[in-house]
């Protein structure tokens, strides 16, 4: 599985990134994890607000940060 | 009701006597305090509800290809509800050009957007009244919708990074969110306002109660008030650097206006904290070569000092 985080490098992409891969822990799945920081690769998903979760090239969350459950229940 | 709660707990709870200078400014604080706790947590519910109507994804489809003038009402009038960081300033941005939204419009957007909204309309109401409430958003609109029209008139699309052009930007679907989904969002939203306003907004209710109970009177008359020509302008100076802190500014603020401060220049002063942000153009520096940021910026100031003037005038 490969989970990208998009977003310039604000505090809440942060955030994101230490959720996800507790979510990842958790559950016990084998994910590689990208930070996407280049501008021009993040519009390439259409996401405008930032920080953005996407799940082997799916954008599953954009413009917040989804709690750990709500992360666990996008990966499964 | 609050005001008995507040005089129970400070005169009753911790023993002060009612009518002494720090029995009054105590008051004064938890009172204003509890009031804009709970204008804050209802306001921002009910505004983040109203958004999540309004994705950037959505406003940007609305946008696109209008007419300007018309348009830039819309984009100013969008910039309100559609929820907006200014960590998102260059996705949006980008989103928009691509898509067909004309630059004016974008930028009517772009100063709507962190001016107006609901922190400072609850920070405004609360302490000084929805009258004021209302000409700051009012003021703030117009001005959104006069910059980016005249931005969008001077033809300056040259002046954008070259790349934003060429980029291709993926398109989303806009996902239908049930009310409970609604609901939660607002509820989570709320909760993440609070958690980073909340220390401003006391630390600043105490100083501007520490202002209105031992400053003397009209002390800010000779600096601040009408008669003084170069108020306006140093207020928007002064406000350049304290960037989108509405939450800490507008208590200091209201202390000010009582001690002499013309509304006027505190018009200004506000409008200058909330949408000239420094942070914001060097964050713009990513789309928008050197000559249009500065281009925006004297538009901005040059719209905000004028609106100070013009209410100094007529208030």
């Amino acid at each position: 599985m490969k989970i990208e985080i998009l977003g310039m490098g604000c505090t809440k992409c942060n955030t994101l990134e230490d959720t996800a891969k507790q979510a990842v822990k958790e559950l016990n799945i084998d994910a590689e994890f990208v930070k996407v920081k280049d501008i021009k690769e993040i519009m390439k998903y259409g996401v405008m607000t930032t920080p953005a979760l996407v799940v082997d090239g799916v954008v599953k969350v954009s413009g917040k940060v989804p709690s750990k459950d709500e992360i666990k229940a996008m990966l499964q | 009701m609050l005001q008995e709660f507040a005089d129970l707990l400070v005169y009753q709870g911790l023993g002060l006597v009612p009518g002494s200078t720090l029995g009054g400014a105590i008051n004064f604080f938890v009172y204003d305090s509890i009031k804009i706790f709970l204008m804050l947590t209802i306001i921002i519910f009910g505004v983040s509800i109203l958004r999540s109507y309004f994705p950037a994804e959505r406003t940007k489809k609305i946008l696109s290809h209008k007419r300007e003038f018309y348009g830039n009402i819309v984009a100013a009038l969008l910039g309100i509800v559609t929820p907006f960081c200014s960590c998102s300033a260059v996705p949006v941005f980008i989103g928009f050009i691509e898509s067909g939204v004309p630059l004016g419009i974008t930028f009517s957007f772009l100063i709507s957007s962190p001016m107006v909204n609901e922190v400072a309309l609850v920070m405004l109401w609360g302490l000084l009244g929805w009258k004021i409430a209302a000409i700051y958003i009012l003021s703030g609109v117009t001005i959104a919708i006069i910059a980016g029209y005249f931005i969008g008139k001077f033809q300056l699309e040259h002046l954008v990074q070259d790349y934003v052009y060429e980029m291709k930007v993926g398109d989303t679907e806009i996902t239908d969110q049930s009310f409970a989904e609604r609901l939660q969002y607002a509820r989570d939203y709320t909760k993440e306002i609070l958690k980073k306003v909340w220390l401003y907004v006391i630390i600043a209710i105490g100083i501007g109660g520490f202002i209105h109970g031992y400053a003397p009177e009209d002390f800010l008359v000779q600096y601040a008030g009408k008669d003084n020509i170069w108020a306006v302008p140093m207020a928007v100076l002064i406000g350049v650097p304290l960037y989108s802190n509405a939450a800490g500014v507008i208590p200091i603020v209201t202390a000010l206006i009582q001690k002499g401060m013309s509304l006027g220049t505190a018009l200004a002063f506000m409008m200058a904290v909330t949408a000239l942000s420094f942070p914001e153009m060097i964050i713009l520096r990513n789309v928008l070569k050197p000559k249009l940021i500065a281009i925006f910026v004297a538009i901005l100031a040059v719209s905000i000092i004028f609106t100070g003037y013009l209410f100094n005038i007529i208030i």
